[in-house]
């Protein structure tokens, strides 16, 4: 085997890995300070896409307004959505919570489509051009770009949990809701957080994302790859997230590469069953105790 | 004004029916459903077709998610095992259309039982992202084999019964609708027995179920079993009615479609999943009726369609869930209610 | 009257049962007499309800035996001792709230109907027979024993805590129990709640030969009711015998009210890290 193209397919997947990774600290976010399973994930990281469509090629704004202005409309629709579609769903059950986001992927799909339209459609160049050399292996320069954001907001987000009072706030959150609250940590406050963050962040990992496949009203089904990277690395593990977002993202590069595209969904979920035989609760996830 | 329910026995205590009120309605829905292919058309024999089949498959789901507190996407999948089985067996073998049946619904309860085993592990969502796991795994498989035809799919002849073939709107609906009736039936039995109460038992608090005496494993698989049986039969009829089997033929959209329509009908009751499978399958036929109408008004209203009813469906999940959580049947209760208590108000 | 019988129907032998490092049970071993009332007590965290639920097989002790009228209880699966009569309520009331309590009460006898999937579809035959042999006796034994007929057909999550309480002991009923465990069954009930949870768990254990053991905090009850008491003290027995003997045993009072010896506390705490 060429062990040249091996590299570049790694790096390749690193890349695309390094998104997942970022989606799927979003996702991890919400989950750890609201207790809910977001599948719209991936419909808010295409709204992202098509944002920055609107932004830059409807209004001529320059690329990097743009961008600026989609992450903060991802933000704008998280709080939205927390506020009129989470919060009177407080208490019940978790399958009901997915299911409203499920719902809400369906609507903002819809949306989109009337819109844009079905079709596919690119997003206008934005990103520098020049190959990029990693030793030998060529690695696409938009996927190079997308990897060093995705890692410097990852990290941002890392240096936030561990070293801001937000981050002790949301962190008490997750841990005991109730027990947040009596000690005076603002729980509806560290919720909408929560939500804006986890949105923003999707809506930006959908520019990079469109600027490198293009956008398209099924682009959730990212999501799907998210959901699965979030499983793998345990759904209330940042870490987890890192990790399993990378797994996934060589897993897709090296099955695509070696065996065809249409390989690349069926052996990341047969990982996953695997996986989940052996450990089923991730690889960082937290084993809750059961007790009669 | 209802003032009581005067019963002699405990038989008639435990009865599906147990009111002459009930009995009455049930009689003039039967009546109905036999009158109603002599004067519809086969426009809405088509619908009413469509409708029972979701409701077969609705109906399986709801005793898995709604009763026994499973959450599964993978319905769809379920049924597109009793749909290709049906094809293969009809168009290989020819063999009668109700062992077909049997056969492809046996077989999806078979998958259905391997899918189920990590439940006793995987809880919650984790066994939900498992569900879709072997709908992927199951669709790549389908696409891939020679022997369902891979991404063509597989087209089949129409069921037979004494060489006579069921291939319009009229015959499919006596083959379709008295399947449905019989499983919605079976579902609503199950639920008054031993193997109902441990269901319910397993999803209200399946670790103090098992010091009571309720095998958990058996029951979570006796479960998957049985709603994956129904999803194989649905999708057996389905087969028969459209008599076209292809990959793209029950999508992951189709599995979240049974889910929001037990949802919306409302979960854990029976007459919930008829409710819900019926209003979702109903729904976009209103919309396009709605956009037939605006047409002469609003030029492009046609091509508006699909992303509306998209948005419809989305919004009817949420809608449900933060509204009405117990769904369309809540809604029937309170108007009951009504007239139990008419002249007097609650 | 059958006097209480000197054979065991239940045998603790020695069980240790740890939490990571902690100890729930430590040695743990006493007997249940066939036909009697028999009350653990211990103060708050002594491992009473740890105790029930590794009898019921909920947890794995890590060493020690479990015998149950005559046979080992090793390696048997929390449903399979249901089904060989061993029925308990639970501290916290864990009734399902989407039955009725008549519903509750017949999931109780699931380990003794037979009705197979098949049975079930068509409810017809065994199935149908099964159900109403059933409801027939849980109506005649069961509802009207505990007095509960006014409520047959309410939701379990409308009831009140005596109430609610008294389903579980019907559902405990359906279990066909030899042995009947109750974890704290008149907690948080009024004097005459009280009183009549005693005189339903008497008349069990006369009209019904049932064995009980119970956990219970109200001293009172368990003097009264009860042939013979085991007391826990940080997961192991230190007195065990008749109600009025364990009443002045020293260590009893002491576990209750405080040891005044604090060496003693102290070696024993050197005695468990060790």
């Amino acid at each position: 085997m060429d062990a040249l193209f091996l590299a570049e397919v790694m790096l390749a997947g690193i890349g695309s890995g390094a998104l997942y990774a970022l989606t799927g600290v979003a996702f991890v976010l919400i989950y750890k300070a609201t207790r809910v399973v977001n599948l719209a994930i991936g419909e808010i990281l295409m709204l992202g896409g098509y944002a920055f469509l609107g932004f830059a090629a409807g209004l001529g704004l320059p690329a990097i307004a743009a961008l600026v202005l989609a992450v903060v409309t991802g933000g704008l629709l998280g709080w939205l959505v927390e506020r009129s579609l989470i919060r009177p769903m407080l208490g019940e059950s978790p399958i009901s919570v997915f299911m409203v986001t499920i719902g809400l992927g369906s609507i903002l799909v819809g949306l989109v489509q009337l819109g844009w339209g079905a079709d596919p459609l690119r997003l206008p160049e934005f990103m520098p051009a020049t190959p990029v050399f990693i030793g030998d292996a060529y690695l696409a320069p938009k996927v190079a770009v997308g990897f060093v954001a995705a890692a410097v907001v990852i990290a941002a987000f890392l240096a936030l949990f561990r070293f801001s009072r937000s981050g002790v706030a949301l962190k008490a959150t997750a841990g005991d809701q109730g027990a947040a609250y009596s000690v005076g940590i603002d729980v509806p406050r560290v919720f909408s957080a929560a939500w804006i963050l986890a949105c923003a962040t999707a809506a930006g990992a959908g520019v990079l994302v469109g600027a490198i496949g293009g956008i398209s009203p099924t682009m959730g089904v990212f999501g799907l790859s998210v959901l699965v990277v979030v499983i793998i690395g345990g759904l209330d593990s940042i870490a987890g997230a890192l990790v399993g977002g990378l797994l996934i993202g060589l897993v897709e590069a090296l099955a695509g590469a070696f065996l065809g595209g249409e390989y690349k969904l069926v052996v990341t979920f047969t990982l996953l069953l695997l996986l989940l035989m052996v450990r089923p609760y991730g690889l960082f996830g937290t084993h809750e105790i059961e007790r009669l | 004004m209802r003032i009581g329910t005067l019963k002699t026995s405990y038989a008639a205590d435990e009865a599906l029916f147990d009111t002459a009120l009930q009995r009455g309605l049930l009689v003039a829905l039967l009546v109905a459903a036999v009158v109603f292919p002599f004067v519809a058309s086969p426009y809405w024999l088509f619908l009413a077709c469509l409708c029972a089949i979701n409701v077969a498959s609705a109906t399986g789901l709801n005793l898995l998610t709604g009763y026994t507190g499973l959450v599964s996407l993978g319905q769809a999948a379920f049924m597109s095992v009793g749909a290709y089985t049906v094809a293969v067996l009809e168009i290989r073998l020819g063999t009668p259309f109700a062992l077909n049946l049997l056969i492809g619904a046996g077989l999806a309860a078979a998958i259905g039982i391997l899918v189920g085993i990590p439940s006793l592990r995987v809880k919650g969502l984790y066994l939900a992202i498992a569900t879709i796991a072997a709908s992927v795994i199951l669709h790549f498989l389908f696409s891939h084999w020679t022997l369902t035809g891979e991404a063509r799919g597989l087209s089949m002849p129409p069921a037979r019964l004494f060489g006579i073939a069921i291939d319009q709107p009229f015959s499919l609906y006596w083959l379709i609708m008295p399947v449905t009736m019989l499983m919605v039936l079976g579902a609503a039995n199950l639920l008054r027995t031993r193997i109902g109460r441990a269901f319910i038992a397993v999803r209200d608090r399946d670790i103090s179920a098992e010091v009571l005496g309720i095998p958990l494993l058996r029951t979570k698989l006796t479960s998957f079993a049985i709603s994956s049986f129904y999803a194989g039969l649905a999708g057996g009829l389905w087969a028969y009615f459209f008599r076209v089997v292809t990959p793209e033929s029950f999508p992951l959209d189709n599995s979240i479609f049974y889910l929001a329509a037990i949802i919306v009908g409302g979960m854990g009751t029976i007459l919930g999943g008829i409710l819900g499978a019926v209003f979702m399958t109903l729904v976009p036929e209103l919309l396009k009726f709605g956009a037939n109408w605006l047409t002469p008004i609003y030029p492009d209203a046609l091509s508006a369609l699909a992303p509306v009813r998209t948005i419809v469906f989305g919004a009817l999940i949420v809608g449900f869930l933060i509204f009405e959580p117990r769904g369309l049947v809540e809604i029937w209760v309170r108007i009951r209610r009504f007239f139990h208590l008419w002249p007097f108000r609650t | 009257m059958r006097l209480a019988g000197r054979d065991p129907i239940l045998e603790v032998e020695r069980v240790e049962l740890r939490f990571g490092g902690v100890k729930a049970l430590s040695q743990v071993s006493f007997s249940v007499p066939e036909g009697s009332i028999t009350a653990v007590i211990g103060p708050n965290g002594a491992g009473k309800t740890s105790l029930f639920n590794t009898i019921s097989g909920f947890y794995r002790p890590q060493a020690g035996t479990i015998r149950f009228a005559g046979e080992t209880l090793d390696g048997v699966a929390a449903p399979e001792r249901a089904a060989r009569g061993l029925a308990r309520t639970f501290q916290n009331i864990a009734l399902f709230r989407g039955m009725t309590v008549l519903d509750n009460i017949k999931l109780g006898r699931h380990a003794h109907m037979r009705t197979n999937l098949l049975d079930a579809l068509v409810y017809w035959g065994r199935a149908r027979r099964e159900e109403m042999e059933l409801r027939a006796e849980v109506e005649e034994r069961i509802i009207d024993f505990l007095e509960i007929q006014h409520i047959r057909h309410a939701a379990v999550g409308t009831l009140a805590y005596g109430l609610q309480k008294r389903v579980e002991l019907a559902r405990a009923l359906a279990m066909r129990p030899r042995i009947l465990m109750l974890d704290e069954p008149v907690a948080g009930m009024n004097r005459e709640e009280t009183e009549d949870m005693a005189r339903f768990i008497l008349d069990v254990k006369e009209e019904w030969g049932t064995t009980i053991l119970m956990v219970e905090h109200d001293m009172g009850m368990v003097m009264d009711i009860s042939d013979h008491v085991v007391v826990l003290n940080f997961g192991q027995v230190i007195a065990s015998g008749e109600p009025r003997a364990v009443q002045s045993d020293e260590a009893v009072i002491a576990a209750y009210l405080g040891a005044g010896d604090v060496g003693e506390i102290a070696r024993r705490i050197r005695a468990d890290a060790a």
